[in-house]
């Protein structure tokens, strides 16, 4: 076969926008067979998107498909399903896995494809009675587990494996697969452990030896830099730089991944500037939160009164852990003060007694009642913490809801925050991603805090809502001289918003910097103690 | 032109109309009509009949009651009814062990009740708080085994007034007490209203409206806020620094208590007391009814308690009547049974629907 003519995957002119926000821009490369190429970039860089492309995945099509070809080995191709994906060699292992919790290593690796056997039965009946030929399942399990070049057994129920086994079935499921050409490995090494790591990476130069192709998406830049061929880094939508990675070292690549063009990029302006005191307003010592997903092991910071701090980091890293565990939301230790007091840790009334207030990253989750009024999520955390929106009768024996205070406050901050609703009665439920956060937003002003974490703020809201919601803070920040924390994968808007940037990794704080530093110096502190 | 649009809004604000008060009940309702239209046709006495569906409303509306603050703090429809009916038995039967008669029976059986129905419902309040998500099966399960384990104490139970024990052995209650002397009608012949064969117990139904309201009131205060919130979404309540097994506890408790003065009500109507097997059977009545009142699994108002009382009894009173004197042949029973549970099962099938 000849590979300079007919490489293995070619992209042409890749484009993709969700309702008119563009998310993919000319992106083009060529895969050929057993070559194994590195994907990084930030979240939200397209990575994930692109693999979807290419995997025929249905949320494509539903949102209008995308511009471009994708050619198999010189002929165009056009997956409608993942059916037709995996028809012609494409497999894929996810972020999440799709595994059967109760069925063995061996019937996962074989679901769906299960070698059968005649019996008397399905003679009569047809073949949807044939019997499993469980000899056989065996024996494949165990070759594409071979294959891997990992030690896992067959026979080991899902729900009891370590999740790095977990991982290691997905992949063999998809190496059993006679036709596969090429895997698309999509964060494999997230949830491995370091040993299981440098199998996984020693089975992927295993495949590429055995000419299978693989893209491997992953945030751990060494790994990148020791199994793959090449590299590809993407950001914003665009493929920014394409490399033998033999060429290039973490810092360079660190550098493409955030490294935007940093003139355009407006970092705080002055004006803005709203950091008042030197005075130190919360102290986080040995905080450590088990919030599965985003560990939190051991940070130690200082927020100073009156500024804003973002704190930035990979997904994973613990970022997310740190106010869902201060705010009591997930199990948490160490010791936090705010000005001088402790804050017990576990337990959310407390916090929102001193004043703290949280707007969560899980807007449909924790921040929303779904089925109530505007009128409830704003004003119930208020009167349940501070007796607001109440009227008092018998002596304040009862309690009873002041329906027409409630309203008018909702009325005020659908005003300030340009919610657009029909009603102040309307279902939160019915309301846009960035309508739905601004009310998340109102709910934890109108609890006047004194001390507010704001969680991915921007999370899943379009441009233009971006901005009101960051702005809104921002003016909050400085009309009430309120102390702002806000968590967010997004680096560029960390940098528009805060005064300081703390970056997680590891679970631990990697460094401080102030917010006009260089993206590069962000890009490798981000990486820093990454695992 | 302008008489289609007429006649397009017209259209509309009916689909609006059956969407807001929901089409199963607009159809029950039709049924409950219809058979009010049948019944003098096929011979049945319609006062009688009116009354008759008046009457068994005020007997079950507070039990249709006692579902709501469960319903609202998120534990589901109470099926442990029964817990709350025993509570009530309890106080129903050591009033009249205690020697009290007459009305005033009526109101020490409720006060005797109440102890044993926080303490019951703070038991049953704390089990429900473990085994969160299944709340609606553990709660059939500790209504059917609480009726099972009275059945042996009311054997047991050293009560030995004579008009409420066995004959021959001077011990064990019987299964059926008369209130005749007691407090049969003690609320309902308070500004009892006759009119010919139609009687209308007043003072049962004031007595609805009054603890009606009290739960409407809870609802509007700050707890009762948090009590629905805690419902909707235990974790956007947890995150407000609302203690969610607190709120839960004491839905349940309410609950039990409502069950128990519900139980009190219910036979100051009928005129007897129903031991052993008699509350096992007193749960599923009260779901349907709330249920095709229009609430949801996690929705309610007072409005659908009313509604879905009238509804239901309605039809279970009218239904068999009406039957019988078609086809002349005693089958009331068998259509109790077929509808109630037919429209349980039809209810729960639509869960996530509610209406408010």
């Amino acid at each position: 076969m000849n590979n300079e003519a007919a490489p293995l995957l070619e992209v042409r002119n890749i484009k993709k926008s969700f309702f008119g926000n563009q998310v993919l821009t000319d992106i083009n490369f060529t895969l050929h067979e057993g070559e194994v190429m590195g994907f990084v970039g930030e979240n939200g860089a397209g990575k994930s998107t692109l693999m979807k492309i290419l995997f025929g995945m249905d949320v494509i099509r539903e949102t209008g498909g995308y511009e471009g070809d994708v050619l198999i080995y010189g002929k165009k191709v056009s997956f409608q399903t993942p059916f037709d994906a995996i028809h012609a060699g494409i497999g894929m292992v996810h972020q999440e896995f799709s595994l059967i919790p109760g069925f063995t290593a061996a019937e996962n690796i074989v679901l769906n494809r299960e070698p059968v056997k005649k019996s008397a039965a399905s003679e009569v009946f047809g073949d949807r009675l044939n019997t499993l030929d469980y000899a056989k399942i065996h024996g494949t399990a165990v070759s594409s587990i071979d294959k891997m070049g990992v030690a896992i057994d067959p026979d080991m129920v899902i729900s009891q494996m370590p999740v790095g086994h977990k991982q290691f079935t997905e992949i063999a499921r998809e190496l059993s697969k006679e036709n596969l050409k090429l895997l698309i490995l999509d964060e494999p090494t997230a949830v491995l452990t370091e040993k299981e790591a440098e199998a996984l990476l020693e089975s992927i130069r295993g495949m590429s030896s055995r000419g299978i192709a693989v893209i491997f998406i992953t945030h751990r830049l060494q790994e990148i830099l020791d199994v793959c061929d090449k590299v590809v880094v993407m950001r914003d939508g665009f493929v920014v730089k394409e490399t033998p990675s033999a060429d290039t070292n973490i810092s360079e690549i660190t550098r493409w991944m955030v490294g935007r063009s940093v003139d355009n990029a407006s970092t705080r302006k002055e004006e803005g500037s709203s950091r008042q005191s030197e005075k130190v307003i919360m102290t986080i010592r040995n905080l450590w939160v088990d919030m599965p997903g985003e560990t939190v092991r051991d940070v130690n910071l200082d927020v100073m009164e009156g500024e804003i701090l973002g704190i930035g980091g990979l997904a994973g890293q613990g970022k997310l852990g740190i106010p869902n565990g201060i705010m009591g939301l997930y199990e948490a230790g160490g010791k936090v003060t705010l000005n001088g007091e402790d804050i017990p840790l576990n337990n959310p009334r407390a916090c929102l007694n001193a004043k703290l207030a949280f707007v969560s990253e899980d807007r449909r989750g924790v921040g929303l009642l779904l089925d109530e009024s505007l009128e409830w999520n704003v004003a119930f955390p208020a009167m349940q913490v501070h007796n607001k929106f109440l009227k008092n009768y018998m002596g304040g024996l009862v309690k009873w809801r002041d329906e027409k205070a409630i309203e008018e406050v909702t009325e005020k901050y659908i005003d300030e925050l340009a919610i657009k609703c029909t009603s102040s009665r309307q279902k939160a439920r019915e309301l846009s991603g960035g309508n739905q956060q601004k009310v998340c937003l109102a709910k934890a002003f109108a609890l006047e805090p004194g001390f507010l974490f704001v969680s991915e703020p921007t999370r899943g809201i379009d441009v233009g809502a971006k901005a009101l919601v960051l702005d809104a803070l921002r003016r909050f920040n400085r009309e009430s001289g309120v102390t702002v924390v806000m968590i967010s994968s997004e680096l560029e808007e960390l940098r528009q918003t805060a005064d300081r940037i703390a970056i997680v990794s590891g679970g631990r704080i990697a460094g401080i910097l102030p917010a006009s530093e260089s993206s590069e110096a962000f890009g490798a502190l981000m990486v820093s103690q990454v695992i | 032109m302008n008489e289609r649009t007429l006649e397009n809004r017209e259209k509309s604000r009916f689909q609006k109309f059956v969407a807001d008060f929901g089409l199963p009940r607009l159809i029950i309702a039709g049924f409950l009509l219809l058979l009010f239209i049948l019944a003098p046709i096929v011979g049945a006495d319609f006062p009688t009949q009116i009354s008759n569906t008046i009457n068994r409303f005020s007997w079950n509306a507070v039990m249709v009651l006692a579902m709501v603050p469960m319903i609202h703090s998120g534990c589901g429809l109470n099926f442990g009814l029964p817990l709350g009916i025993i509570s009530g038995l309890l106080g129903a039967t050591m009033s009249l062990q205690f020697g009290f008669t007459g009305p005033f029976s009526f109101v020490m059986a409720m006060v005797i009740a109440t102890p044993f129905a926080l303490i019951l419902g703070t038991f049953y309040g704390w089990l429900l708080n473990r085994i969160k998500g299944g709340e609606m099966m553990i709660a059939t399960y500790v209504g059917f085994s609480s009726v099972a384990f009275m059945c042996m104490m009311w054997l047991l139970l050293p009560y030995n007034k004579a008009d409420m024990v066995w004959g021959m052995a001077g011990k064990g209650l019987r299964t059926t007490i008369s209130l005749e002397g007691y407090y049969a009608g003690a609320l309902a012949n308070i500004l009892q209203i006759r009119i010919g064969n139609m009687v209308i117990p007043t003072g049962t139904l004031l007595f609805f409206a009054l603890l009606a309201w009290i739960m409407w009131a809870f609802l509007h205060t700050r707890t009762g806020t948090a009590m629905t919130a805690v419902g909707s979404n235990p974790v956007f309540a947890r995150a407000a620094g609302v203690n969610v097994d607190k709120m839960r506890l004491l839905s349940v408790i309410m609950s039990t208590w409502l069950a128990a003065v519900g139980i009190l009500v219910y036979e100051q109507g009928f005129g007897f007391i129903q031991l052993y097997m008699g509350p096992f059977y007193m749960a599923l009545p009260a779901v349907s009814a709330i249920l095709i009142g229009g609430a949801s699994v996690n929705k309610a108002s007072i409005a659908n308690v009313v509604i879905g009382t009238f509804l239901f009894q309605g039809i279970v009173t009218m239904t068999p009547t009406v039957m019988n004197n078609m086809i002349h042949m005693d089958m009331s029973e068998v259509i109790r049974i077929i509808v109630s549970n037919g429209m349980i099962l039809y209810a729960l099938t639509r869960k996530t629907e509610g209406s408010r």
